[in-house]
């Protein structure tokens, strides 16, 4: 099989629960051997879209295909696909070794065969040793392991990740993300990985798809996702961005907060009102007479490797993330490369992200972890 | 920490004395009892005596056996079926099972009778529709339904608490392992909800072994069980107390062993599931 033919395919899908759609008309095609993850936030439908391919819920209209035969109503147990649950849904009647020979004994593998295979599992995931565990006297991360090591031993073709690292603090999440990637490589197979942690989804995935309302938003590659955000939901999931109100004058000219910019972006109809896209980190501060545009600190917030500073322009609150100190109430400059601004057409999300001036709430919310129950 | 585990002493003390005056005295008299004879002196020709007794055990064990089989095939597939449902139905069906044991014992055995009676429900009926009375009543047949009937509850509530307390996510896990229904239910699901399981049949087991009731008034008075072979002796007079006691303390050992094998079972899982 080639390296860029679709394992997975999810044509026309949509899916309501109770009459309140769910996912509305996905299509989605998977690459054999990447690594892609559906990112969004809770009740996007990326749950769903995994669970469709798993086999657990079947949609209301539209076809999943795999190796380009449909698989609509072929039920779980019958998919080569095995999925890694959320909280990890280990066997607590079983111990270590027995979690991950599951699959193979239902296949009645034989027995010199299946230990072969689940001490080469347990090797892989580093769990050597915890053979004979019981499963509620792991750690987290340890669950994990067994969770990761129980499902590929069956060699499926596709792994999905239902928000595996979820339940795992930050430093331990970390370690995981690295070591998930390492395996995928190892193993040669597809991974569709599932979350709503933009950061995860930037660092593991070959291809991101973010999702939001059901609907897919935008599929790139996490530099594609992050550089040009398709609408203001992208632009504002992904990473921090000043999102402005702003008109297409001409090929390369953008006018907002007032003044015409230089940019790189064409294609648009001329005077065609656009939503306009800055990244904190693309501004730079310079003094008031070298600046595009002015205006005033509001806050500070020091992060360790920069500050985060909300800038007051005209009203609208800026938020630029810089390595000088400033001070609040102090008037500064601000100098925006061309290569920094990224125009987007208008969308529905259009004037749903205002400015960050209520900005301390914004931290808040983002920092709750939120689970994904659809 | 000490102070709060004298506290916890304190508070257990109503029970102690419970347990002292309903429990160990009891117990203590039953095994004075067996060992003593009419007198008061030592002698052991009670357990000598039991011979004669071992039909009853047998049968009783049998019964027992028997019912225990039927309703454990009854409860697990209710319990399984009730899990399918939406929680509204299953606690309908629930208020159904336990509904019954609202009523008095005696009073739920009785109306068997009437229903199973030669001139019983079904009889008048058959008779109606034409066709010859069955022999319903006092036999083996109605004795082991009325222990069904009566104990079932008693199996459905562990078995149905250990199966609704399965998380969905592991019988998906076994889906996505390759698990068709059987082997799901064979290998993750059974063994889950196997601690309910041991509950329900100690709990149906222990009573029915020892029921005199039932057998009485279902069975008609040809059979004797253990249960009215003791009532019996207890009802001829304070001459017959002895043997009555050994009787019990034989049967009370053979309950505790039988326990100690099933409980064997879940020795693995901590926390047994009895409501």
């Amino acid at each position: 099989m080639r390296q860029n033919e679709n394992i997975v395919s999810l044509k026309n899908i949509s899916v309501a629960f109770d009459g309140e759609t769910v996912l509305d008309d996905i299509n989605l095609d998977i690459r054999n051997k990447e690594f892609i993850t559906l990112l969004g936030p809770s009740g996007c439908g990326k749950t769903t879209t995994l669970r469709i391919i798993a086999g657990f819920v079947e949609p209301d209209k539209g076809d999943v295909l795999f190796d380009d035969n449909k698989i609509n109503g072929v039920p779980a147990h019958k998919r080569q696909v095995n999925t890694i649950f959320q909280r990890y849904a280990l066997f607590p009647h079983l111990n270590v070794y027995e979690n991950v020979a599951f699959g193979l004994r239902v296949k009645k593998t034989p027995e010199k065969e299946l230990d072969l295979k689940v001490r080469e599992m347990l090797k892989l995931v580093n769990l050597t040793g915890l053979e004979k565990r019981k499963i509620d006297t792991l750690s987290g991360g340890q669950q994990q392991r067994v969770a990761i090591a129980r499902a590929i031993a069956n060699n499926p073709k596709v792994l999905l990740l239902d928000e595996p690292l979820a339940a795992l603090d930050l430093k331990l999440r970390k370690d995981m993300q690295t070591e998930l990637k390492k395996i995928q490589q190892q193993l040669g197979i597809t991974f569709i990985f599932v979350t709503h942690d933009q950061e995860e989804a930037l660092s593991m995935s070959d291809r991101v798809v973010v999702m939001d309302n059901g609907k897919i938003q935008q599929v790139g590659t996490p530099k594609d996702i992050y550089n040009e955000p398709k609408n203001a939901f992208v632009a504002d999931f992904i990473g921090e961005s000043n999102i402005l109100d702003g008109v297409m004058i001409d090929d390369r000219l953008a006018e907002f907060s007032g003044k015409k910019f230089e940019c790189l972006d064409s294609g648009f109809e001329k005077n065609e009102p656009v939503d306009v896209v800055v990244r904190p980190e693309d501004v730079d501060i310079v003094p008031l007479s070298k600046g595009m545009l002015e205006g005033v600190v509001t806050s500070i917030t020091f992060l360790g490797v920069h500050y985060e500073i909300i800038v007051d322009i005209g009203g609208f609150k800026w938020m630029i993330q810089t390595t000088d100190e400033q001070f609040v109430g102090d008037k500064v400059g601000l100098y925006i490369e061309p290569d920094a601004i990224h125009i987007m057409k208008k969308s529905e999300y259009s004037g749903k992200y205002g400015d960050y001036s209520s900005y301390s709430e914004e931290i808040d919310h983002l920092s709750d972890v939120e689970e994904d129950e659809n | 920490m000490k102070n709060s585990a004298l506290g916890r002493r304190i508070i257990a003390c109503p029970y102690y004395v419970w347990a002292a005056i309903f429990i160990i005295v009891p117990l203590i008299m039953m095994v004075y009892y067996s060992i003593t004879n009419p007198v008061g002196e030592f002698t052991i020709d009670n357990f000598l005596s039991l011979g004669k007794y071992s039909k009853a055990f047998l049968l009783s064990i049998t019964y027992a056996v028997i019912s225990t089989i039927i309703t454990f095939l009854i409860a697990y597939p209710l319990s399984y079926a009730m899990t399918k449902l939406k929680i509204s139905s299953q606690r309908m069906i629930l208020m159904m099972v336990i509904f019954p044991m609202w009523m008095n014992f005696l009073i739920r055995t009785y109306s068997w009778i009437s229903i199973l009676a030669n001139t019983g429900i079904i009889n008048n009926f058959l008779v109606s529709l034409g066709f010859e009375p069955l022999k319903l009543i006092n036999t083996p047949g109605a004795i082991i339904l009325g222990m069904v009937y009566d104990f079932l509850p008693y199996m459905v509530l562990p078995i149905y608490t250990a199966m609704s307390k399965i998380d969905t996510s592991l019988l998906e896990a076994s889906d996505d392992l390759g698990c068709n229904g059987w082997q799901k239910l064979k290998k993750v699901i059974f063994p889950l909800t196997l601690p309910g399981v041991v509950s329900g049949i100690t709990m149906v087991f222990v009573p029915s072994v020892s029921t005199f009731y039932i057998s009485q008034k279902l069975g008609g008075n040809k059979t004797m069980l253990i249960g009215d072979a003791i009532e019996y002796l207890f009802n001829i007079g304070p001459d017959h107390y002895n043997v009555a006691s050994t009787l019990s303390l034989v049967l009370m050992v053979l309950i505790l062993i039988s326990m100690a094998i099933m409980n064997r079972f879940t020795d693995e899982t901590d926390e047994g599931v009895i409501i």
